[in-house]
């Protein structure tokens, strides 16, 4: 009697487990490992921190990841395409350089005239970043030099440009309202780097699903020979692909640049780690064809997550790196996992 | 033939209540399944029957989701093909599962590669891959590039993968889908041999004059299920078609009356280092044109060149009477040419993209699908279109937001095809359409191209099916070693008249 009792209670939960176990795989099967990675993230630093969970560090958390964002957005359509950017992090190195000497020289020279110094300033700095993006785009689409030697060698080449443009040291004498504006600055509340950013992912979301060009950026991943039979001009579009990513780098950079209020010459060197990572994490193929663009933003900000936890937890920065590295080969063996699951 | 196999035993592998499932879907159900030695048995049905997934599962590619594989009087779980690769079970898959950039030799001996020591014998693998290759009498040497062979060439290559192993079972997934007779011949004969060694053979096809001249049983599936097994000798071809399709069978090619008007398409003194040689045709409005050959003859590659994949050396190309001076696919279609690629893994679809992503990636730009300028697209007219499409080749999918990856060989195909309707073209070049497609399904496309043909479009045919040129064209060229080595007019067309001009003179033909 008692064992029967027991065997039936035995019975019941082991198929409450089945079914659980069968709800998270499916979950895992169609999202991947991001949700999960997430909720462990949450969990465990909400445990470490008394001050995770609170409304002020999620939007600080938001704002600091926001860098990211931008950067791992413009990688997705790198790996899109079954390519990607090593040189992301050059290019908001230089963006940063240039607009801050040129913001700097202009408010010397044009006194009175803060608007058009920082316009010009942002301009100059949005370009520097892009010309990388044009010659690695020549390169990659036009020279069939391959993505990684292309962006590796520009890499290079950029931040030689760099260093060699700053001596090494920071750039200073940008005008103040140029920070107050685009590095600290609020509208209705939200800072402003989070409300630009969260414009430019509306904008290339919509773009990606619902315009004849983001359609073609898959097929071109997905197919490079079947999109040119379709006649899609595929080499327009590998060369678009990285002018695109050094844009958005670029933009990264001068947001940044207005955050710490002075050019620098070596910031971004973590940054293509970050975004590959930010992406393969959210489920982007490294073959190309496959990555949805709210998961990369998803994913980016779980990297910003995760730093900020460690940062809360007091966790040292140089083992910070070796995290991000972990996280980054988990998602790969779950990635392979779950194809296997499709089996 | 493996030594160590018990021999008394005719069975050589039996399945009981094998079938498999992909998520909700049920691929096949479980189904009993007996292949004894020395006979030649094939699976028989339409495109998604389950014919793939039942030898996926057998030759180790998947694994089934219910049932019991026995295997010489043993139960068996494969968890990979070279697992039962090792135990003598060989399969020639329906996709080609090559290394493109490894030479043929590389290939034929891929994870089990002849070795002394532990350096590979080269010279010993090159050896035995030419023998192979010669006694099956193919055109490859085993030096080659893979990946710069033709379609046609790398399903040869994967053929002679299969005969360079210890086999006791052989399963060859639509073998000859992109082979001409010379090769289907050649293939036979080893098959034959392989037969009289009590090799137990697996054979998938949908043709019907195969199915006579070298099976022993049918087995027939439709929906994943089983509907029935025959001997080959008391079957009639008609009840065959009823029972793979539950319907009846009638006649698979239409009449096409030519209604030929001005010429659409015309190349004059076409060249080009991919082994064409001064080529000149043309195709009229409203008329199929044929073009046939041995593999390596030309009319695939004349294509190619028509359609800028390949530089021109010389020559001339005229759409709808526009001279075309620098052709890219992209100007093509914009002149109104449809191309279809006669490999649709290798250029035809993007496999990772959904059905529907598929069918309209040549026709976006239009105004149907996108608005002027900013390319914004216009997803109820996509969807609309997308449903037309797929209904009238009847692919089969529950919905089009499936990757193309998950549909059977045939459906995929139909996918191809149907990309050629997303929008208005004036000429249209078939390569092999039907390559893997059912009998039915056959049907639907030969309707289809018959009636693009009545509402006045320019067809070329190129195929290497003889049946499909002597049926379905008015006019026909036969190519050989990069020549056009006859024209002929549609009372001229018969097998006799196109395969003597296959061989070039002083062969024997
Ligand atoms: N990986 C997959 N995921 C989901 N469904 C699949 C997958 N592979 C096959 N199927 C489905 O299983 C069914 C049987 O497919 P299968 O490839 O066995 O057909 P087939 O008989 O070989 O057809 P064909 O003659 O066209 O090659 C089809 O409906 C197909 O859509
Ligand atoms: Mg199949």
């Amino acid at each position: 009697m008692m064992s029967n009792i027991q065997n039936n209670i035995r019975h019941m939960s082991s198929g409450g487990i089945n079914r659980a176990m069968k709800v998270i795989s499916n979950i895992f099967y169609r999202l991947g490992v991001l949700p999960f990675l997430l909720l462990i993230a949450v969990v465990t630093f909400t445990l470490l921190s008394g001050n995770f969970l609170t409304t002020d560090n999620l939007l600080n958390v938001a704002r600091q990841s926001t860098y990211l964002i931008l950067v791992a957005m413009g990688q997705m359509f790198a790996l899109l395409t079954g390519g990607f950017d090593l040189s992301v992090g050059v290019i908001i190195a230089l963006t940063s350089v240039i607009a801050a000497m040129v913001m700097a020289w202009a408010n010397l020279h044009w006194p009175g005239q803060v608007e058009l110094a920082i316009f010009v300033g942002s301009v100059a700095g949005l370009l520097a970043g892009m010309s990388i993006g044009v010659i690695n785009g020549l390169g990659v689409a036009y020279g069939r030099v391959s993505p990684f030697m292309m962006t590796l060698g520009m890499s290079s080449i950029g931040l030689g440009f760099a260093l060699y443009l700053t001596g090494g040291t920071p750039v200073y004498g940008m005008p103040e309202s140029f920070s107050d504006l685009f590095g600290f600055g609020q509208i209705l509340g939200v800072p402003t780097p989070v409300v630009i950013t969260l414009a430019i992912a509306v904008f290339l979301w919509f773009f990606l699903n619902y315009t004849v060009g983001g359609r073609y950026f898959y097929a071109v991943g997905g197919n490079v020979k079947a999109a040119r039979l379709s006649g899609i001009n595929t080499k327009l579009v590998l060369f678009s692909t990285y002018v695109l990513c050094a844009l958005l780098a670029a933009i990264s950079g001068l947001l940044l640049t207005a955050r710490l209020e002075t050019g620098e010459a070596n910031i971004g060197a973590s940054l293509p780690l970050e975004s590959i990572a930010a992406c393969v994490i959210a489920g982007v193929s490294l073959r190309g064809g496959v990555g949805r663009l709210p998961s990369v933003v998803m994913g980016a900000l779980f990297i910003g997550l995760i730093q900020n936890g460690m940062n809360l937890a007091k966790v040292g920065s140089y083992f910070q790196t070796v995290v991000i590295g972990v996280l980054l080969i988990i998602a790969v063996l779950a990635d392979q996992f779950r194809q296997r699951m499709g089996k | 033939m493996n030594s160590e196999l018990n021999d008394d035993n005719d069975i050589i592998m039996s399945l009981s209540k094998v079938g498999k499932k992909y998520g909700q879907n049920t691929a096949l159900h479980p189904i009993d399944f007996e292949l004894e030695r020395g006979e030649v048995h094939v699976l028989f049905g339409e495109n998604g029957a389950g014919k793939s997934t039942l030898i996926s599962l057998i030759a180790g590619a998947n694994k089934p989701s219910s049932g019991q594989i026995n295997y010489d009087g043993k139960n068996v779980a494969f968890s990979s093909v070279k697992e039962a690769r090792l135990l003598g079970i060989c399969a020639v898959f329906q996709e080609f599962s090559l290394v493109p950039q490894l030479t043929v030799a590389d290939n034929m001996f891929l994870g089990h590669e002849l070795s002394s020591g532990y350096v590979l014998d080269k010279a010993a693998m090159n050896d035995k891959a030419n023998a192979v290759l010669n006694e099956l009498e193919f055109d490859l040497t085993a030096d080659q590039i893979v990946g710069e062979l033709p379609r046609a060439g790398q399903q040869m290559v994967e053929i002679a993968k299969a005969f360079c192993a210890n086999v006791s079972v052989l399963i060859l997934d639509e073998p000859t889908a992109s082979l001409t007779e010379h090769e289907t011949e050649q293939l036979f004969r080893l098959v034959n041999k392989l037969k009289s060694q009590g090799v137990g053979i697996i054979y998938i096809t949908h043709r019907m004059a195969e199915i006579r001249q070298i099976s022993d049983r049918v087995t027939v599936l439709r929906d994943g299920l089983l509907i029935g097994r025959l001997n080959t000798c008391d079957l009639d071809e008609d009840s065959l078609v009823e029972m793979m399709t539950g319907g009846s069978a009638s006649d698979v090619f239409p009449n096409v009356e030519s209604t030929a008007g001005n010429i659409m398409f015309e190349v004059s003194n076409l060249s080009s280092e991919l082994g064409i040689d001064d080529i000149s045709l043309h195709v009229k409005q409203g008329e199929i044109v044929g073009l046939a050959g041995l593999i390596g003859s030309g009319k695939s590659e004349f294509a190619q060149v028509c359609y800028g994949l390949a530089p021109k050396t010389q020559g001339q190309i005229k759409v709808c009477a526009k001279d075309i001076s620098v052709a890219t696919p992209s100007t093509l279609i914009e002149a109104g040419l449809y191309y279809c690629s006669p490999d649709r893994h290798d250029s035809g679809l993007v496999i990772d993209a959904s059905i529907g992503h598929n069918l309209t990636l040549s026709a976006l730009k239009t105004n149907e699908f996108s608005f002027d300028y900013s390319y914004v697209l216009k997803g109820g007219n996509e969807r609309q279109r997308i449903n037309t499409l797929m209904k009238r080749l009847r692919i089969k999918a529950d919905d089009s937001h499936h990757l193309v990856n998950s549909l059977s060989g045939g459906n995929q195909q139909k996918v191809l095809l149907a990309k050629a309707l997303s929008r208005q073209f004036e000429v249209f070049i078939f390569d092999e359409p039907t390559v893997g497609v059912d009998v039915a399904t056959r049907k639907v496309i030969y309707q289809f191209i018959a009636e693009l043909c009545q509402q006045g479009a320019a067809i070329l045919l190129i195929s290497s099916d003889l049946p499909e040129i002597i049926h379905l064209t008015h006019r026909a060229y036969v190519f050989c070693e990069g020549q056009i080595a006859v024209h002929l007019e549609k009372e001229q067309i018969n097998e006799q008249s196109v395969l003597s001009h296959f061989f070039a003179k002083g062969e024997a033909a």
